[in-house]
């Protein structure tokens, strides 16, 4: 009958096994896969990411240099970052947040075209 | 999977079945994979000891197929699935649900896995058909 | 004697997930039972018509949160021997991890729901605090908590150092030690007892019959277990299947509990014998043609997958048949002879999955 008895008094004498969540946070472990953030200086505007997308979130448009990604499509599998040749896509280690409005993420850089124009 | 599949006619289905059922085998799935614009395949699963057996069965849409269920009862929920899927109706079958185990009743006679559709009228003759090419739904970007 | 129709609806304070029972009740006896699913339907076996089939990996694995990454393991198994792709030893051995910690997971979820189905809810947050040092060993070492996304064709995404395997040892001696000294309180206690010991009886042969698999069935003394094939490295680690032979919910529960610890024990004969090497191998063009059946051990039971192509990159059909598809008729020979209020407590104690069931 006092089976649950000594873990009863082992909870009151141990540490609490929560922590007041908005005010402590913990350390997120290494590799964890959260918001997709691209650094548009390298990108050649190639479309392997979205081609290889499972959901189809990411359009990319060579002519203009625009890469688009819907947040609330993604499923955060991290097959573009592993995909991308100039490995310019890169994972957040922390959640998107929740939001009120559906926005899409629109960068803009410059095409490889114009580069070489511009250099020429 | 080729070595251990048996095709059947539609008399023959309850017969080796009943065969199967004597020998030990227990039943595993149906499966339906539409062929063209006329057939329906049915491809029946059992297993025993670890290994597999198929019986394949072809099926004009709109003819009525004899059910399983008098030999395994655990084929009801497979058969329903069938029948509300590709529209393939069944006769004998234990517990019935008449096409309403997974879609509504606004879509009951259509078939929504098939890419061709054959109304089928109450004693289970074709009636008519119908195209429902598949609608894109969000795949690659081009 | 006049008989009611009671519905136990799909909306329930113990159902995890939407289930419809209509039961024909004489007087708080139940007498018939008639099942009905359909309220979860997605549809997600037609989404394969406009993937690749590299990309339909992503869509496997989230037919079900709990068992996700056994469902991609048996789809790239299935790929894999149409195409003719060796995977590497150490890639196997990887996926017997992580897939032994995925059914430790979903145990623990069941034990704690188990103990909530009684009201016993001190126990139920005990259970769910062990299951997250589970989940953090998930989030350490793939990235995410519940849908993991490691597998791919040819092999896993992601490596473990010798560092990680070390930690993940020694972290789950901690997780053994907790549920050994949880297991007496609920399966000794007299209340948990009179409410589950000789309920919902299912006798070997009605198990066979009705098709029934997994802990269902090992639950009434059947000793078949799909790890017996030997996928994926199982076939070098030793290990035997868990049986109980009395066949009702205390047994059901029991087998689950102990299938805990012998996960624990085969990661443990895992860590020791895992090969260096690479990780994935290289895959290139399409399946041929042809069709292929491929079939794995997930917590509840024995999934089927049946994959057809045609020989190019989008596969004509992939046919999933879950475990729970598969439990569900015997429940139209466990119910019947039951009072009403036990209802809850025996369809809980199959284990039911309903998002897995109804793609």
């Amino acid at each position: 009958m006092f089976k649950m008895t000594p873990n009863i008094l082992r909870n009151m004498i141990t540490d609490k096994a929560t922590r007041l969540y908005p005010f402590e946070t913990r350390e997120p472990w290494t590799g964890v896969r959260g918001e997709l953030g691209i650094d548009i200086e390298k990108c050649t505007f190639c479309g392997i990411c979205a081609l290889k997308c499972p959901t189809g979130c990411l359009s990319v448009d060579k002519k203009e240099g625009l890469w688009v990604c819907d947040p609330f499509v993604c499923v955060y599998c991290g097959i573009c970052v592993e995909s991308c040749p100039k490995k310019c896509l890169y994972q957040d280690l922390v959640y998107r947040e929740p939001a009120d409005e559906h926005e899409k993420i629109v960068m803009k850089g410059e095409p490889p075209r114009k580069k070489k124009e511009a250099e020429s | 999977m080729e070595a251990q599949s048996i095709s059947v006619k539609m008399d023959q289905l309850l017969g080796e079945t009943a065969k199967l059922q004597v020998e030990g085998y227990t039943f595993v799935a149906v499966t339906g994979v539409e062929i063209d614009a006329e057939t329906v395949e049915l491809i029946y699963h059992f297993d025993r000891d670890l290994e597999m057996r198929h019986l394949r069965l072809s099926v004009q849409k709109g003819v009525r197929v004899p059910s399983i269920t008098p030999v395994y009862l655990a084929a009801f929920l497979a058969e329903n699935e069938v029948q509300d899927l590709f529209g393939v109706a069944f006769s004998g079958l234990a517990v019935d649900f008449k096409g309403t185990l997974y879609t509504e009743n606004e879509m009951r006679g259509q078939s929504p896995f098939c890419r061709y559709t054959v109304v089928a009228s109450e004693n289970g003759e074709a009636a008519g058909a119908g195209d429902n090419s598949s609608e894109n739904s969000s795949g690659e970007a081009s | 004697m006049k008989s009611t129709v009671i519905p136990i609806g799909p909306q329930h304070p113990v159902l995890p997930e939407p289930i419809h029972l209509k039961l024909t009740v004489v007087d708080e006896v139940i007498s018939e039972v008639v099942p009905s699913l359909g309220f979860v339907h997605r549809g997600l076996e037609m989404l394969v018509d406009n993937r690749d089939y590299h990309q339909v990996v992503q869509v496997v694995e989230r037919v079900c949160g709990i068992c996700s990454m056994m469902h991609a393991m048996c789809y790239c198994q299935g790929i894999e021997e149409m195409m003719g792709v060796e995977v590497p030893p150490r890639a196997k051995y990887l996926r017997v991890i992580w897939s032994e910690l995925h059914r430790m997971h979903s145990h623990l979820l069941w034990l704690g729901l188990f103990a909530d189905s009684f009201g016993f809810e001190s126990l139920f947050m005990q259970f769910w605090r062990i299951r997250e040092k589970v989940l953090d060993i998930h989030e350490a070492t793939t990235g995410n908590r519940v849908i993991v996304s490691v597998n791919t064709i040819g092999g896993v995404r992601k490596d473990l150092d010798d560092d990680q395997i070390e930690w993940i040892v020694s972290e789950l001696k901690n997780v053994k030690r907790e549920v050994r000294r949880l297991g007496p309180t609920l399966l000794d206690d007299y209340t948990v007892k009179k409410r589950t010991v000789g309920r919902g009886v299912l006798t070997s042969q009605q198990a066979i019959d009705l098709g029934t698999v997994g802990p269902t069935l090992r639950a009434s003394g059947v000793a078949r277990d799909m790890r017996q094939l030997g996928y994926a490295a199982l076939g070098e680690l030793d290990f035997e299947p868990v049986t109980e032979e009395a066949g009702d919910s205390w047994a059901r529960c029991k087998v689950r509990f102990k299938e805990v610890l012998a996960s624990i024990d085969i990661i443990r004969q895992a860590a020791e014998k895992t090969p260096g090497g690479e990780i994935a191998a290289k895959v290139k063009g399409a399946p041929p043609e042809g069709e292929t059946v491929s079939r794995v051990e997930q917590p509840r039971g024995e999934v089927f997958y049946y994959i057809k192509s045609k020989g190019q990159k989008k596969l004509e059909r992939l046919r999933i048949r879950t475990p729970t598809f598969a439990n569900i008729p015997a429940l139209l020979a466990i119910l019947p002879g039951l009072y009403l209020s036990d209802v809850p407590v025996v369809v809980l104690s199959i284990d039911p999955c309903i998002s897995c069931t109804e793609r």
